[in-house]
């Protein structure tokens, strides 16, 4: 077990190094950088004191050495005019359209973000997993159609679309405004007990919103899984042992149909982050989504680069995860080759 | 006289499915005495097993029970209870089942639950039951496992299904049924799934379970060896109702009804008469067959196929990391000689080596040593060698025939299209041509020209296999590898399938390899008989003499594990429950072979050859 987490570790890493490379010549293709463009723009408006302060800039990021060179200087490997200070000195960098390093940027964005999308995950498999088993169970009954109708609406309906009926009607009926994560007047207040029942008032909407496309498939997959299972021979066996409905259901079949799902966590986890970026826009959530969107707009290199690291280090950390739980909770690839 | 423990009357099923209601079991009526065992015996869809589901109430969920009454009088209870009458999720129902009565299934590794361990499965059945203390089951659950004969029982309630050998996994289920000390055993096709010697450990099992604790068992089966073997009553059943029934004498001595008549005659035997002819319940007529003759073609002087020497290794990954890759040998030296136009069997238990025998002559394995020759007239020539036009042309020659009927038909593809494959892939004819050959071959093998269009799902299991049978005989081989081909399929429609093969090898002058488990089935068909057990061939001799005088310890043991329908011939339990005869480095001198040696095979009388170890060709040389 040990050995085979260390090589797990090993693989991460190198995994993580060539992401690393790809992401940052990927953000450089396009010609020119955010500090040029702007130094051009500021040449043009004649603004000396900012130009100056725009070239002292290239100059504490290294951005006039060649690309190579920016990128080692950029993961920490290499000396950059500040000496080690990179992602891997845990330096993430400063954010020039933002004028801030990206820690403050990113900071409170990044926790909401995880909070909006954790939130959605648990509604997700809270609502569908019984709906699922209730489906699967009465195959064909009236609850099982109702069931799969809503699903697929669900699937059907473009999760923005939804945020913006919403925002509509829930204004328009109970005098409600659900954008944004908090009431506008904790914008910039330390956490209070009122700023955290408002964030929990104003969560309801997007969990749902961004939530709802997510349940619909995971009643259709979980209760065709679960149909499957139910056919088995050892669900029949734990019957005729005596078991109740119940009990027989959630110990056999239920747990069998499990794996696909667990084995998602690794694309879950990615997805927490950059899913629901236009659900985000929508709704004017102050998540990482739209930072996301406008760093690459504009060639924010090292904001862009750090939020995009901390998606593919959630990719690789779910997927150890899931290998994980998988090998936990199923003796057949814990022990696989071994018979 | 005491009253039977269960009694049903007048028991009706009725299934309702899309496509129209169906009785699966009609007035059905039989008593199951205390303390002894009442076979229940048919064909598949004859309401066997649909009886057993409706006992214990766990019926599928298009089935119902119509009518009758399955009166249960249990002597732990106060009253009899009409099970019929129960609510199939009620409280009185989930504590007879498992608790009073209880049931194991034919399949060992679908039954039990790949995720839960032994020990947790079986502890579940007391706990349901019995009101005890987690460890107090588990202490139990040990003991229980301890008498159905797990080597280690402490270590086995820590292991998952997958780590056990088939019969260990069915002990396992018995364990998990007897448990609770039913009153009832319901044993849906126990051993069907097993190997001979294993079926035989099982049988001998329950037979001591059952005179340990005085339950009944039911026993549910279609092989008539096994009845006569361990049933007192017999009852036997042909779509939903009963047909005869009554002591396993009178079945097996005097039986009435021509339906167990028919079913007796199609079952194989061992002292059949030389000529003797299966009597299939249904026979299938062929108007062509009798005027269809083999292709000219030069024929070869000695024997069609050879195999000399072929060995053949497989490489394990190791469980543990970095752990060293173990070597599995899965064929030893194996010599094979198939004459024209004769059969030879190639008989041993699963994981022998018999299927990569079969697949090294068809070249889709490559052997570590030896070599395949194959003769079609202008000399032997090396299988493995061959390229181009001549591998094409052995590719014609030698056709292959599948176990299972299901998974080898594309269920995508019409009979038309299956049948004609094999000429388009080798162009040959033109499309008319074809759609004669293809109505020729149907004919042959005794299926409609009508089925032209249709899928194989609307086949029964035995027309796939003759369906299968067909297209490998769309290229006129000379030679067919039949790799358990009626192991599949009931005895009836097993009966139809071996005559249509030796039917098919008059006509057609073809050579057979035919590899299968069961001896008896290999007696009827085969000319020559080779005994496998792990990768060697142990034995190989004439039919005649091969059963007249075995000489190999294990093929002794195979032919005594085999359960003869014949009061007669009843299985030597005893004699079986040495676990020994599999393993090389245990049989007795001089046929031990230790660990990386091959032994030699001596010729003993004229044609019948015996694996010996070294020790003894020493002495002789």
């Amino acid at each position: 077990m040990i050995s085979f987490l260390l090589r797990r570790l090993v693989t991460m890493a190198v995994t993580l190094f060539i992401i690393s490379a790809l992401v940052f010549f990927i953000i450089k293709l396009p010609p020119g950088d955010f500090l040029s463009n702007l130094i051009q723009e500021l040449r043009a408006q004649g603004d000396n004191a900012a130009i100056a302060k725009a070239e002292f800039l290239i100059k504490q990021y290294g951005l006039d050495r060649p690309a190579w060179e920016q990128y080692l200087i950029w993961i920490g490997a290499m000396p950059g005019p500040n000496g080690f200070s990179g992602l891997l000195q845990g330096d993430w960098g400063w954010s020039f359209e933002y004028d801030k390093p990206v820690v403050d940027v990113v900071g409170d964005a990044l926790w909401l973000t995880l909070l909006v999308n954790l939130a959605a995950v648990v509604f997700i498999h809270v609502v569908a997993i019984p709906i699922a088993i209730y489906s699967a169970t009465r195959q064909y009954s009236i609850g099982d159609y109702i069931a799969t109708f809503i699903g697929y609406i669900g699937l059907a309906t473009p999760s923005f679309l939804l945020a913006l009926i919403l925002l509509y009607y829930l204004n328009r009926w109970f005098g409600v405004s659900i954008g944004g994560l908090y009431d506008a007047k904790y914008a910039g207040e330390p956490w209070t007990w009122d700023k955290i029942r408002s964030l929990l008032s104003h969560l309801i909407v997007p969990t749902i919103v961004i939530g709802l496309a997510g349940t619909a498939s995971m009643i259709r997959r979980m209760r065709a899984n679960l149909l499957d299972e139910l056919g088995k021979q050892y669900y029949v066996t734990a019957k005729a042992k005596g078991l109740g409905p119940t009990k027989a259901l959630l110990k056999y079949p239920f747990r069998m149909s499990l794996n696909p799902f667990i084995a998602d966590i690794g694309n879950l986890l990615p997805h927490l982050v950059s899913g629901s970026v236009l659900v985000s826009l929508v709704l004017s959530l102050p998540t990482v989504g739209p930072i996301l969107l406008s760093a690459l707009k504009n060639q924010d290199q090292f904001l862009a680069g750090f939020i995009l690291m901390f998606v593919a280090l959630l990719t690789v950390v779910g997927m150890l995860i899931s290998d994980i739980l998988l090998a936990w909770i199923d003796p057949r690839i814990r022990m696989g080759g071994a018979r | 006289m005491e009253a039977p423990l269960l009694s049903i009357r007048q028991l009706t099923v009725d299934f309702h499915t899309d496509t129209g209601d169906f009785r699966a079991v009609d007035g059905l009526t039989f008593d199951i005495p205390k303390g002894r065992t009442v076979a229940l015996v048919g064909e598949s869809g004859s309401g066997k097993s649909v009886t057993a589901q409706a006992i214990l109430q766990i019926l599928p969920k298009k089935a119902r029970i119509a009518g009758g009454s399955v009166v249960f009088n249990d002597p732990a209870l106060q009253a009899p209870i009409d099970i019929a009458a129960l609510k199939p999720e009620g409280e009185a129902m989930h504590l007879l089942r498992g608790g009073r009565i209880a049931m194991i299934f034919q399949e060992p590794m679908t039954s039990l639950s790949p995720l839960h361990t032994i020990g947790d499965q079986i502890s579940e059945a007391l706990l349901i039951h019995a009101d005890v203390s987690k460890a107090k089951a588990l202490q139990r659950t040990m003991e229980v496992l301890a008498r159905v004969g797990f080597p280690d029982p402490k270590r086995a309630l820590r292991t998952y299904p997958f780590e056990l050998s088939g019969g260990l996994r069915q002990r396992a289920m018995i364990a998990m049924a007897l448990i609770t000390r039913p009153a009832l055993l319901i044993a849906d096709e126990p051993t069907t799934a097993l190997d001979v010697t294993t079926q035989a450990q099982i049988l001998d099992l329950i037979k001591e379970l059952q005179a340990e604790t005085g339950m009944s068992v039911l026993l549910i089966t279609h092989d008539l060896g096994v009845v006569a073997n361990i049933a007192d009553d017999v009852v036997v059943m042909y779509r939903g109702r009963v047909m005869e029934r009554g002591s396993r004498e009178d079945i097996f001595r005097s039986a009435q009804h021509p339906y167990l008549k028919a079913l007796m005659r199609a079952v194989p035997r061992f002292a059949m008469a030389e000529h003797e002819r299966l009597t299939p319940i249904r026979e299938v007529r062929s108007a062509t067959l009798e005027s269809a003759h083999a292709p000219e073609r030069p024929q070869p002087q000695g024997s069609i196929l050879k195999a000399e020497g072929l060995t053949k290794c497989f490489t394990l990954r190791s469980g543990r990391f970095f752990g060293k890759p173990r070597t599995i040998h899965a064929v030893n030296e194996v010599d094979l000689t198939l004459p024209v136009g004769k059969t030879l069997g190639l008989v041993g238990e699963s994981g022998c080596g018999k299927t990569t025998v079969s697949k090294m002559i068809m070249r889709a394995l490559q052997p570590d040593a030896g070599r395949v020759l194959f003769d079609d007239g202008t000399g032997p020539k090396d299988v493995h060698q061959l390229e181009g036009d001549a591998l094409t042309a052995y590719r014609r020659s030698v056709q292959f025939i599948f176990q299972d009927p299901f998974s080898s038909l594309n269920p995508r593809m019409t009979v038309y299209e299956i049948l004609t494959e094999p000429l388009r892939i080798h162009n040959i004819g033109t499309p008319d041509e074809r759609y004669e050959r293809v109505k020729q071959l149907l004919d042959m093998v005794g299926l409609d020209q009508r089925s032209l269009r249709r899928y194989p799902h609307s086949f029964s299991g035995g027309q796939r296999q003759r369906l299968g049978i067909a297209r490998a005989l769309a290229l006129e081989p000379r030679v067919l590898l039949c790799d358990e081909p009626v192991s599949a399929l009931d005895v009836s429609v097993q009966a139809q399938v071996l005559n249509l093969l030796k039917d098919l090898q008059s006509a057609l002058g073809l050579s057979y390899l035919f590899v299968s488990h069961n001896l008896a089935v290999v007696d009827y068909i085969a000319d020559t008989i080779a005994v496998m057990c792990r990768g060697y061939i142990v034995e190989e001799a004439p039919k005649s003499s091969l059963f007249r005088n075995p000489v190999h310890p294990y093929t002794q043991a195979l032919l005594a594990a085999v359960p003869d329908p014949d009061l007669d011939r009843p299985l030597d339990f005893a004699k079986l429950r040495a676990d020994r005869f599999s393993n090389p480095a245990q049989w007795p001198e001089p046929f031990r072979i230790p660990d990386g040696e091959f032994g030699v095979m001596q010729e003993i009388e004229p044609g019948h050859k015996v694996r010996m170890g070294r020790a003894r060709t020493q002495e002789a040389a």
